[in-house]
């Protein structure tokens, strides 16, 4: 009984959190916002849903799943790096330079960056140029 | 001869754990087969790994991973009230310049990382040497707090993590 109890209040919180995170894609008024949405208030949704599973395995089949713990692994690895490379097409694509602010350093965004000089010289190996020309 | 076949033993222990885990229960074959795979991708994928990854202080990891974890439950929360109850006209998203101390790049990777996961803050750019991140903030409406907060938070700890 309360076991249920438990895995159901983890499942009405992740789904509340993964509405959430839909809506915000529709409330939010452009690509920027928008990407904020489902990088976080899905991550707990997602969460919310995988705990209830591991507590299902463990309180009422008495086993151990380890496969959440890999699909969070994945989603914390492939969350940022989905929005970034949506923001990075962005910046190149559909935006002004105006809003952005300055680096603060000798070079420009590496997404605006036109120069032939590699992308973060000290990655690049002497002898192999840092982007397909 | 042992460094040359097992160039990443850290990514090979990774690997083996993950196929494990992969497998879902422990069946000695299912270890042979992991251990295969441990081996052989590291070799396959060497060029893409010129140095190891160094952590210098487990401890710190450790309680780096608790901080981030905290946060990001925090943060879906504050993102959630903002697309809950935030009216559209009174959202000042903001873009913020974070210069950065970090060198190696498996640190600005984990930064970066980072900052997309918590609160308000999604990382879009690197500057082209490396030296500062593009921030986008949704609620920016003071830029200098949240570049001090992402030094201070994560940044300084990550240094002595990495360098």
């Amino acid at each position: 009984m309360i076991t249920e109890i438990i895995i159901a209040a983890l499942l009405a919180i992740g789904g509340t959190f993964g509405l959430v995170g839909s809506y915000g894609l529709v409330k939010l008024p452009d690509l920027m916002t928008r990407l904020h949405a489902p990088t976080k208030a899905s991550t707990l949704g997602v969460g919310g849903v995988l705990l209830a599973s591991m507590a299902d395995a463990a309180l009422r089949q008495g086993t151990v799943s380890w496969h959440e713990l890999l699909v969070t692994l994945f989603l914390f690895l492939t969350a940022p790096i989905t929005a970034n490379f949506i923001a990075k097409a962005h910046i190149a694509r559909a935006m002004p330079r105006e809003p952005l602010p300055p680096t603060g350093t000798a070079r420009d965004w590496a997404t605006l960056d036109l120069s032939d000089e590699p992308v973060m010289p000290q990655l690049t190996p002497p002898g192999r140029p840092g982007r397909p020309s | 001869m042992l460094r040359k076949l097992l160039p990443h033993p850290g990514l090979t222990l990774l690997l083996i754990l993950t196929w494990l885990m992969l497998v879902n229960e422990f069946k000695w074959g299912s270890l042979v087969f992991g251990a295969m795979l441990g081996v052989a991708l590291p070799l396959l994928t060497a060029p893409f790994w010129p140095d190891r990854p160094l952590i210098k202080n487990w401890l710190l990891a450790a309680e780096f991973v608790a901080i981030v974890l905290y946060d990001i439950a925090k943060s879906n929360i504050t993102v959630a009230l903002i697309v809950l109850f935030r009216p559209r006209a009174k959202l000042q998203p903001a873009w913020v310049t974070v210069p950065l101390d970090l060198q190696t790049p498996e640190a600005i990777t984990v930064l970066a990382g980072t900052i997309t996961m918590t609160p308000g803050t999604v990382t879009a750019d690197i500057s082209a040497d490396g030296r500062a991140l593009l921030v986008h903030c949704l609620d920016g409406a003071d830029p200098d707090a949240v570049r001090d907060d992402i030094k201070a938070r994560y940044e300084s700890r990550l240094k002595r993590i990495f360098e």
